[in-house]
């Protein structure tokens, strides 16, 4: 596949490939994504705001430019900015390729780190070269005031323009949260939410921290995603009962609403509202308790985006599912193309109803 | 607030020219009654002042402006209060100070009135929207809304001589308003205008030097009357929800 390399979060000609719970497959127009969708079905999106994560500086000993990327943090409560986990690059900034980013200087506890307004220490190295926890000084609104203007988002070397803020955010960006954007709501916008509603399709939200997609290190980025942590809110845990109740599947819009999902639904007591940290990863092996189907961007088989995708389909379709966005010249990375793909039909009573498939019920719903 | 009212929920509120007039009292009357409060305004060391002045309230320097602001300004606001229920766009300019008649007002005093008076508020709205969507989603059971407020005047509908830049800003940002209104009104976001009458602030003293204060209204009273106004918006019935 090819990156798309322009910052448009919803180009008109959007692409959206559709598999359905018995493995077929259509090719249609990202912005009828409500089309595609079935009466009765709730979207979940992650509501996170992105954090401009990308902090350019000086590693203070030693004089050497660096530039952190913030990845990571124990909670989303509004006080916890002090302490973020981070990744460190050297000299340079997004125009390169990060595998091809030279190393920080040697980071110790206890370094100090100025990041334009801000001043940082690191207080812990995790077991990698390029991955800290940092401290930053100052109090909470003096830490976020700094982010705010001297933070740029994280970008890869596809996109050359810099980004603004703007750019990453999604229509419906809430609460500071991720450190990258959470891309499959990209494909959202507020007529969008109109639709899904004039179609009979629920909406809600949780907020996940969604975090780095790549450091350009292998041994790092085979530690991706690193633990996240999100919020359920106790209207969305009540809309999947009610979707439930109806019939109507759950549409996970994003990975990272999969993952928040998922892991709730793992804790004891089952899927409630409130707040966790995701450290699970979902794969061919993962049995799926509250997912029915995922939006999704187009991603490169071996990336943990791409393996997360085994748990809906087998590994025989998802090989199908690749061939087909690459005869169809689909676009990746997170201003490219998406897949929409429910879970293969099966498995137990509950999901009768969602062995009907997309196509059936939607005509359905049209003809009615 | 006294044992014998009934526990309310404190919400969590944005207000724009948070230092000085209307706004301060706002500031003051919120967190007067426990709720999370976080202002904006452009100068920092007012900033600064007011937020060591008003215990638990959180101050932003950004200029409504400067579109460059607005996410900064949003990401703060959020990351603050962790959610937002009520947002006041009460900051505002004059444009020519002192008051010209159009002909003699300059494009740019012009431009600046729209960007501050009807773009700020604009695009502030939009970089909030997730977050108030979110609290409407979230209080829906309660039947609650989310509230924006918008400080109009009379001179948004009166043609008064010398008031161009501003009244026609005004305007626009009342029309702003009730295209908001309609368009929000299935999300639970409920898009007010309030005119709080002829105060005296710094504001009012810039556009009439030679008004008799004793004539005006408090701003105290006039932050009292809006957040009455805004708990009633608040509490008023949800119509045409989303299912």
């Amino acid at each position: 596949m090819k990156a798309a390399t322009a910052p448009v979060q919803r180009p008109r000609d959007a692409r959206l490939l559709v598999v359905d719970a018995r493995g077929g497959v259509s090719h249609r127009l990202r912005s009828a994504l409500a089309e595609a969708l079935a009466p009765g079905d709730l979207v979940v999106a992650n509501d996170a705001a992105t954090w401009p994560a990308s902090l350019a500086g000086t590693h203070v000993a030693t004089g050497e430019a660096i530039e952190v990327r913030l990845a990571g943090r124990a909670s989303l409560a509004a006080d916890d900015v002090r302490t973020f986990s981070a990744v460190v690059f050297g000299a340079g900034d997004h125009r390169t390729p990060t595998e091809q980013r030279p190393l920080p200087p040697p980071l110790g506890v206890g370094d100090a780190l100025a990041l334009g307004p801000l001043a940082a220490r690191v207080v812990a190295v995790l077991g990698h070269p390029r991955l800290v926890a940092l401290r930053f000084d100052g109090d909470a609104d003096a830490i976020r005031a700094g982010i705010a203007r001297h933070g740029r988002p994280v970008q890869y070397a596809h996109v050359e323009a810099p980004l603004a803020l703007w750019d990453v955010w999604t229509r419906i960006a809430a609460l500071p949260a991720a450190f990258e954007p959470p891309s499959a709501g990209f494909a959202l916008d507020w007529r969008m939410l109109d639709r899904f509603a004039a179609r009979g399709i629920a909406f809600a939200t949780l907020t996940h921290a969604a975090g780095l997609s790549s450091t350009g290190d292998p041994a790092l980025d085979a530690r991706l995603p690193l633990d996240e942590p999100y919020v359920i809110p106790a209207a969305t845990v009540a809309a999947i009962a009610a979707a439930r109740r109806r019939g109507g599947r759950v549409v996970a819009l994003g990975t990272t609403v999969a993952r928040a999902l998922e892991h709730a639904a793992s804790q004891r007591g089952g899927l409630r509202a409130g707040s966790g940290v995701a450290d699970n990863r979902i794969g061919a092996s993962t049995r799926l308790a509250v997912v029915d189907a995922i939006v999704s961007g187009t991603h490169e088989p071996g990336t943990s985006h791409h393996a997360l995708l085994a748990a809906f389909v087998s590994a025989k379709t998802l090989a199908r599912v690749d061939a087909e966005l690459e005869a169809g010249g689909y676009r990746t990375h997170e201003f490219g193309d998406s897949v929409l793909i429910e879970r293969a039909a099966v498995r137990c009573g509950r999901d009768a109803a969602v062995a009907r498939g997309w196509a059936t019920l939607a005509d359905a719903a049209l003809a009615s | 607030m006294t044992h014998s009212e009934p526990a309310r929920t404190a919400l969590r509120v944005a207000v724009t020219g948070g230092t000085s007039g209307l706004g301060r009292a706002l500031v003051d009357a919120f967190a007067a009654r426990g709720d999370a409060v976080a202002f904006v305004a452009r100068d920092a060391a007012r900033v600064r002042s007011v937020a060591a002045a008003v215990p638990g309230s959180h101050g932003i320097v950004g200029d409504v402006a400067s579109k460059d602001d607005a996410h900064a300004i949003a990401l703060q606001v959020g990351g603050a209060l962790g959610g937002l229920d009520v947002l006041v766009h009460n900051a505002s300019t004059l444009g020519p100070v002192p008051l010209a008649l159009l002909a003699d007002t300059e494009c740019e005093d012009f431009e600046q009135a729209l960007a501050t008076n009807v773009l700020g508020p604009f695009r502030l709205t939009k970089a909030l929207l997730g977050l108030l969507a979110a609290s409407a989603r979230e209080s829906r059971e309660r039947g609650e809304r989310a509230v924006v407020v918008h400080i109009t005047s009379d001179a948004a509908f009166t043609p008064y001589s010398g008031w161009g830049a501003y009244g026609a800003s005004k305007a626009a940002l009342a029309q702003l308003g009730r295209i908001w209104h309609e368009e929000l009104a299935p999300h639970g976001v409920a898009v007010i205008d309030v005119d709080p009458g002829d105060m005296d602030t710094p504001m009012h003293a810039a556009a009439i030097p030679d008004a008799d204060p004793a004539t005006l209204k408090r701003p105290r009273d006039a932050a009292r009357e809006l957040i009455e106004r805004i708990d009633r918006e608040r509490a008023a019935p949800r119509t045409a929800d989303v299912p």
